[in-house]
């Protein structure tokens, strides 16, 4: 990973260089100082999250039920929020500024937990964290599309996720090394989470550039003599054939797309030793997924972000397969964990990748928005689909059923793409 | 404001969040001066065990804390005696005990050990989850266990009970999601079933709570039937009485006011709210068949130990502090 200092975006008008020689160019700085941003927010948000449990039963007495209600509803609410903070970023042209607001809100709520303990007010302080985590995600995506040369789109996203899941490894470690220390101090926890929200905050303040994309994108225009486009970004700009195509086919796959959760439900169904270890069940799939993103970002560069998206699937119907399969084989495992790492790594950051990359820069931040929404919410009906099927002929044959349905619908949505644009920026 | 003055705000940024955890860290580490370890009068096991008494986590700050401590039924609050053994849940029954602990680490666990009269381990098992209830049957021949488990439900990231029975003489252990469940004369199987808090009339029946679709249910199960079956619905964390006529539970009162114990009597289905009004997260336990037991944490300057208080089990009266720095007690008769 190099680190070199070019934040200003590549001029849009310059050729889009294919593969080989914008791979080999140096990560951009801004990409790498907002996939820090995501490390310490991460951290953040994931420390508190793994001793929130412990401490809404030990500490509050919060029963579970009510705090699952509680986070499914949130979920939903801010993939509206998520809308939202794209529109927002491309309306006023202040990508940063829209997710340094949602960065901010998350970290006040890690204040208010820390000074005001009680069941309800964790109930709110969850609610006002995914505002700001739904806010945040669109406008910075669009910073990373932004700072990236066109013909690396995949592979800044691939640094971005990287680091991101990096620290979503490092929050509960550093959450369980901090109740080894001191234990039962749970505020010992929310303080390391408020410091790393802060770090994160002032890490993007301070440090990531101003970036003015569709600013940048008419002065370029002006530069290489194309007609000039004053106009605002509007939902029009959106109706472009790729874009739909390319959201048509991550929604046609949202809908048999189960969350890993359910996977790892799953597997400590059928395996008890996967139930003793299911807390590393996570870091096994993140530790694949960190390794693999970078690959597979500059493989998506290569052969079209759209297409290893969708490919990218079949790895899932590899993970399903496997958790169906034999009971108690660490093998077996082992495997689900590194194949569902690899959808990940092929699809997540890739998406994002693809929707910048098929739009105009000035809607960049509405795209990515559209197609994230449209896979959180396939995905939130896939698994209503696959608890009923779970309670009709039980955990490993509706796992089997989802990876057949799968296996067909991959090929349906490579076909819906045919035609899309192939690697490269839209001009 | 140049790069370089924006990298040295940085930097004072980082220091700031790092000194503050440091600091934070240093102060609130239990230091021997600011919180002295209770000292409380200790007795002989022997002694104490002679006749009967209380078996509990003993919660007193210091060397102690944790560790499983006994103390008179004549004298509870008084001089305690403590053993080697720490549990989070422990119970004494049929010269049985069994404990409860937690495995710390990144992947927490906990394991689940019985001993004999004569302190030899007869049965050792590691569980998934945090530890939350364990319970033995009278004659400590079967005993049950609840664990939280962290993100074992399907919308992300809420969380999910494990209960098990064991069969401490055969062995061998079974996971309660295996058993049948029948809910209003139907058997249903739903997904977000969660099982929590087992208490035992005898070596096959026993009462539980199960929740699904976000509402506790009283349930009544059968080990020999593989069975369980709902009864009632807003109880958690039941407890049968020593006559096994009546069974107290908490009860989640409106507004997340929290729990009230309330006692039902299983052969006439009237309910009564006990006399305790602050809010109960405990499994409670029995001290007679008039009395009940249960523990409350304390806050502030003792935040991490739990009292035992005492209210008696028809409504009426007011409750008692039993034995200060306590938690999870059995009865030994």
């Amino acid at each position: 990973m190099y680190l070199a200092d070019r934040h200003r975006p590549a001029p849009p008008g310059a050729p889009a260089t294919r593969g080989g020689r914008a791979a080999r160019a140096p990560v951009a700085r801004t990409v790498i100082l907002l996939g820090l941003v995501s490390l310490a927010t991460d951290i953040s948000s994931e420390s508190a999250a793994a001793v929130l449990p412990l401490y809404l039963t030990a500490g509050l007495g919060l029963s579970p039920l009510a705090y699952g209600l509680v986070d499914g509803l949130y979920s939903a609410a801010s993939v509206v929020v998520r809308y939202l903070g794209g529109w927002l970023a491309d309306r006023l042209d202040r990508p940063k500024q829209v997710a340094l607001t949602g960065y901010t809100v998350s970290a006040l709520a890690r204040t208010v937990l820390l000074w005001l303990p009680g069941a309800a007010v964790v109930a709110g302080v969850l609610g006002v964290d995914r505002l700001g985590k739904g806010l945040r995600t669109a406008p910075r995506d669009v910073l990373i599309a932004a700072s990236s040369d066109p013909g690396s789109l995949g592979r800044s996203f691939g640094v971005h996720r990287a680091l991101d899941t990096t620290g979503a490894m490092l929050g509960p470690l550093l959450a369980f090394l901090a109740l080894w220390a001191v234990p039962e101090d749970y505020r010992l926890v929310f303080v390391i989470s408020l410091a790393a929200a802060v770090i994160g905050v002032a890490l993007l303040a301070l440090l990531v550039p101003d970036l003015r994309p569709a600013r940048a994108a008419r002065t370029a225009d002006q530069h290489t003599g194309a007609a000039v486009d004053v106009a605002r970004p509007t939902v029009r700009m959106l109706a472009e054939p790729g874009f739909a195509r390319l959201v048509g086919a991550a929604g046609l796959l949202g809908l048999l797309t189960l969350s890993d959760a359910f996977i790892y439900l799953v597997l400590q169904d059928r395996n008890d030793l996967a139930a003793l270890w299911f807390p590393l069940l996570f870091v096994g799939t993140n530790l694949a997924y960190l390794a693999l993103a970078v690959p597979f970002g500059r493989v998506a560069d290569r052969f079209g972000r759209a297409r290893v998206m969708v490919v990218g699937h079949l790895f899932l119907v590899g993970a399903y397969v496997c958790a169906s399969g034999p009971v108690g084989s660490l093998v077996l495992g082992a495997g689900c964990l590194l194949l569902l790492g690899a959808f990940y790594a092929s699809t997540d950051g890739v998406l994002a990748a693809a929707a910048a990359s098929v739009v105009r820069p000035e809607v960049r931040g509405s795209a990515i928005a559209t197609a994230q929404s449209a896979v959180a919410l396939t995905r939130l009906a896939a698994a209503v689909v696959f608890g009923w099927t779970w309670t009709l002929v039980g955990p490993g044959r509706a796992a089997l059923l989802m990876a057949a349905l799968l296996a067909v619908v991959v090929p349906v949505a490579w076909l819906l793409l045919r035609s899309a644009p192939g690697p490269g920026a839209r001009r | 404001m140049s790069q370089r003055s924006r990298v040295v705000a940085l930097a004072v940024v980082v220091v700031l969040c790092v000194g503050g955890v440091v600091a934070y860290a240093v102060s609130s580490r239990p230091a021997p001066a600011a919180r002295t370890p209770t000292s409380v009068p200790s007795a002989s096991l022997a002694e104490v065990e002679a006749v009967p008494h209380l078996v509990y986590r003993s919660t007193a700050l210091g060397p102690d804390f944790g560790k499983v401590a006994m103390s008179t039924l004549a004298d509870p609050a008084g001089p305690r005696a403590v053993t080697a053994d720490a549990c989070e849940r422990v119970d004494q029954r049929g010269g049985t005990t069994l404990c409860l602990r937690s495995r710390p680490g990144v992947v927490l666990g906990s394991s689940v050990t019985a001993w004999d009269r004569t302190g030899h381990v007869t049965y050792r098992r590691n569980l998934p989850g945090i530890p939350s209830r364990a319970r033995l049957s009278p004659d400590g021949r079967l005993a049950a266990t609840t664990a939280f488990v962290a993100g074992d439900s399907y919308l992300s990231a809420g969380f999910a009970t494990r209960t098990y029975v064991h069969d401490l003489a055969a062995g061998t252990a079974v996971h309660l999601e295996d058993f049948a469940l029948t809910h209003e004369g139907r058997r249903i199987t739903p997904v977000d079933r969660n099982y929590w808090g087992v208490t035992f009339l005898d070596d096959n029946t026993f009462y539980l709570t199960v929740a699904f679709d976000g509402r506790p249910w009283l349930a009544r199960g059968s080990v020999s039937k593989r069975s369980v079956t709902t009864v009632r619905s807003g109880a958690e964390c039941p407890s049968l009485s020593p006559d096994g006529r009546r069974v107290a539970y908490k009860k989640l009162q409106p507004s997340s006011r929290g729990w009230r114990i309330a006692v039902l009597d299983l052969a006439t289905g009237s309910e009564r709210l006990l006399a305790e009004t602050r809010s109960v997260d405990d499994q409670v336990q029995w001290l007679d068949d008039s009395t009940v037991l249960y523990g409350l944490p304390l806050t502030g300057e003792r935040g991490g130990e739990t009292d035992l208080w005492a209210v008696p089990a028809d409504g009426a009266g007011a409750p008692r502090l039993l034995v200060p720095q306590a938690w999870s007690a059995s009865v030994v008769r």
